[in-house]
């Protein structure tokens, strides 16, 4: 069976979302995708008798697409999510009451994050770049510190890209913690007060911002995901690291622990001498930079590691997206076709003709950059490319294929890949469901294209799918996912399938 | 339809008492025996005509329930035929059954009062079950029907729909689908049987059919401007 569930590789780096649905597989009791929802109750007349279950020897062998880009898949933010009654294969946040904003949500970014995305974010959301925004945050810390506080807040209250729910949305439901924040109030309330009785104003303008942000990062600490907790613990290590790890190289440690002194105690004697007045703006600005560099000299290269770090896994992300959108081109196309020639031994002309027609789509691809298993650059619409993907699959599987289209538009990019899955449906149904009959149903609206294709075949259990095929997982819902649109498998053992894709419609201007 | 066999409410509750007489109106003989044969005993086989004259003289003599009455014909085609015996015997239903997908075809032959239309890749039970609803003065929505009703119907101005030319003052009752006949359509369209539509809109089977019938009413009788704008563009691409 081609029909199969995403693998789930995550390498470690992949989302963890406190949204899914059962992870498969992980052995967590709870309602399937595949039966929590059925085409039509048990002892629907509909379902044409079919009692082989789809692995049954006298069936017709699965193709045997040994998953070549198999290993080390994985693919970002993706998992079972329940909408109301119905289970989908999407994005956490993907629903029906997900909206996106012109310029984006409001979420912490993954992808340009120096510490917890804030930035990142809100760049993307406004459509700037980061860079601004960090700079912003750090004038605005070194003016009145109120910088800092800004940012912790932005932290607790936007979720982390992929995640539904905000780190200070668990924060309400966290008591403790909220007592434990508390207890910075009468500390800051003391400093405050030390502070105007020794006459240094500074220490009162800096001391709320200060303990407003340990608040704030303890409540992040605590409530954050394991994820995000580790990476916090990681960027904590250095400072631990100071106080109780000896560094690897003594002599390296102390120098730089040195410097760093120095440099500390220079820059608070500008800062901190002649308290009684007013200091001058040039003593401060040369104060503020020798304890900046003091922090780079001490930071400056574990923050190096860091940013190394967040680069290679965007990295490794952008590689793995590239392989799953390989991956399933090589199983619509090539996998495909030796399926088909597996069943047409016994007809040495088909099987000649069959190779040949793959060489040629294969060379088109390595060659010409024609992608295989795609619509041909002559299809143009909507309701035209269903229609060929009907005439294509009828030709090659013999199965008839009811094509119905209402509305109609031109194809893009997107478009494009939600009839490629369209197709790989289709060529599902009519290879492995035995009904007698496709229907394609493709519907264009102003904001969206849905199309759904239906067979009242033997259908299968979502469960049961061995996780090494490519068709569901790989070349339907993957693809559909990458692309932003989603995909909705309704099926059950003997209930015929009905798998629905949603693709929304690029903006007209 | 594109029902399976078991997918048919077999026994239909609306059906006449006795079996639906049925004339046929098909061109080619290869298709009337074999129509013929599919239908077997479960209709009464009046008859049958290759070509438009003969076909109005017969129907109009022998009142058949309903005729089976091919889109194409030669010498005025599937339309003549019911505009002839309409005038004199309204109480003759037609169901279309042609190979034409032709959206102005199929839409024509409905406007011009064909109770239905389905494929001539429709299978001998689905058309039983067709001929069984329209003798009992159902509507018979194939999914592709289905889609170009839809269509015909979602290019009117306010769905959103661009280049369509300015509305006429029409009648909003017949010129709207309600949502509920849309979401039936839809389900049509995808290949849902009537039953199966009934039970995934949690309705019965009888405000399926109430339905449908709506939109076949709606469909023939408005004077929306915009279904014949509809099908010309359609014949124009």
């Amino acid at each position: 069976m081609p029909w199969s569930r995403p693998r789930r590789d995550h390498r470690g780096i992949t989302e963890r979302s406190d949204t899914t649905g059962p992870q498969r597989g992980a052995g967590v009791p709870g309602p399937s995708p595949a039966t929590g929802q059925v085409l039509a109750p048990p002892g629907t007349p509909s379902a044409p008798p079919c009692p082989k279950p789809p692995g049954d020897a006298k069936g017709p062998p699965p193709p045997p697409p040994s998953a070549p880009w198999g290993e080390g898949q994985w693919w970002p933010t993706t998992g079972w999510r329940r909408h109301g009654r119905q289970w989908r294969f999407g994005p956490p946040g993907f629903g029906p009451h997900s909206r996106r904003s012109l310029h984006g949500p409001w979420v912490r970014t993954r992808d340009d994050r120096l510490f917890a995305g804030v930035a990142g974010g809100l760049a993307k959301k406004f459509g700037v770049d980061a860079t601004l925004v960090r700079i912003a945050f750090v004038i605005a810390t070194l003016a009145a510190g109120v910088g800092l506080p800004i940012y912790v807040a932005a932290w607790l209250l936007m979720p982390l890209e992929g995640h539904e729910t905000s780190i200070g949305a668990k924060v309400a439901k966290d008591r403790h913690g909220i007592l434990l924040a508390l207890a910075f109030l009468p500390l800051t309330v003391a400093t405050m007060v030390l502070g105007s009785a020794l006459g240094a104003a500074y220490i009162s303008t800096f001391a709320w911002p200060v303990f407003l942000c340990a608040a704030g990062g303890v409540l992040v600490w605590r409530n954050s995901d394991p994820d995000e907790r580790a990476w916090l613990r990681e960027a904590a290590d250095p400072v631990v690291r100071l106080g109780t790890r000896p560094e690897r190289s003594w002599r390296r440690a102390a120098v730089r622990g040195g410097l760093a002194v120095a440099l500390l105690a220079l820059g608070l004697s500008f800062l901190l001498a002649h308290h009684a007045r007013p200091i001058g703006p040039v003593r401060a600005a040369a104060g503020a930079l020798l304890v900046l560099a003091a922090v780079v000299v001490i930071f400056g290269p574990w923050w190096l590691r860091l940013v190394r770090e967040l680069v290679a896994e965007r990295q490794a992300r952008i590689r793995a997206e590239d392989r799953a959108e390989m991956a399933s081109r090589v199983h619509d196309s090539v996998l495909q076709t030796l399926a088909l020639i597996q069943r047409a031994a016994k007809d040495p002309q088909k099987v000649v003709q069959l190779a040949r027609a793959q060489e040629r789509e294969l060379r088109a691809w390595l060659f010409d950059g024609d992608i295989p298993g795609a619509l041909g650059q002559d299809v143009t619409s909507v309701a035209a490319g269903a229609q060929a993907i009907g005439g294509e699959v009828e030709e090659a599987h013999g199965v008839p294929v009811d094509v119905v289209t209402v509305g109609d538009c031109p194809l893009d990019g997107r478009l494009r890949e939600l009839l490629d899955a369209a197709r790989e449906a289709t060529v599902n149904a009519a290879k492995w469901s035995g009904a007698p009959r496709i229907s394609l149903f493709a519907e264009v609206e102003p904001g969206r294209v849905s199309v759904f294709v239906r067979d009242r075949g033997r259908g299968f259990d979502l469960d049961a799918v061995a996780a090494d095929r490519h068709g569901v997982a790989e070349s339907i819902q993957a693809r559909m996912l990458r692309h932003g649109g989603r995909a909705t498998v309704r099926t059950a053992p003997g209930e015929g399938t009905e798998v629905e894709l949603v693709m929304p419609r690029a903006a007209e201007r | 339809m594109s029902a399976g066999p078991d997918g048919v409410p077999r026994p239909d509750r609306h059906a006449l008492k006795r079996r639906p007489r049925v004339f046929l109106v098909d061109d080619h003989q290869l298709f009337r025996a074999g129509v013929r044969a599919e239908l077997g005993d479960d209709v009464e086989i009046l008859g049958e005509a290759d070509e438009v004259p003969a076909a109005i003289e017969m129907i109009l003599e022998r009142e058949p329930d309903v005729v089976l009455l091919d889109v194409h014909l030669p010498q005025g085609g599937g339309l003549a035929v019911i505009d002839a015996v309409r005038s004199v015997k309204p109480d003759v239903r037609f169901l279309a059954l042609s190979v034409s997908d032709a959206p102005e075809d199929v839409i024509g032959i409905i406007r011009a009062g064909a109770r239905g239309y389905v494929t001539k890749t429709i299978s001998g039970h689905e058309l039983v079950d067709a001929v069984r609803r329209v003798a009992g003065g159902d509507a018979v929505f194939s999914p592709r029907l289905a889609g170009f009703v839809l269509d015909a119907f979602a290019s009117m101005p306010g769905a959103g729909a661009a280049g369509a030319p300015a509305p006429l003052p029409v009648d909003p009752e017949l010129d709207q689908l309600s949502s509920r006949e849309r979401e039936v359509l839809r389900l049509i369209a995808r290949g849902y049987t009537y039953r199966e539509v009934a039970q995934e809109l949690s309705i019965s089977v009888k405000t399926v059919e109430s339905h449908v019938s709506a939109v076949l009413r709606k469909l023939q009788l408005s004077t929306r401007h915009q279904l014949t704008y509809w099908a010309t563009e359609r014949r124009l691409v």
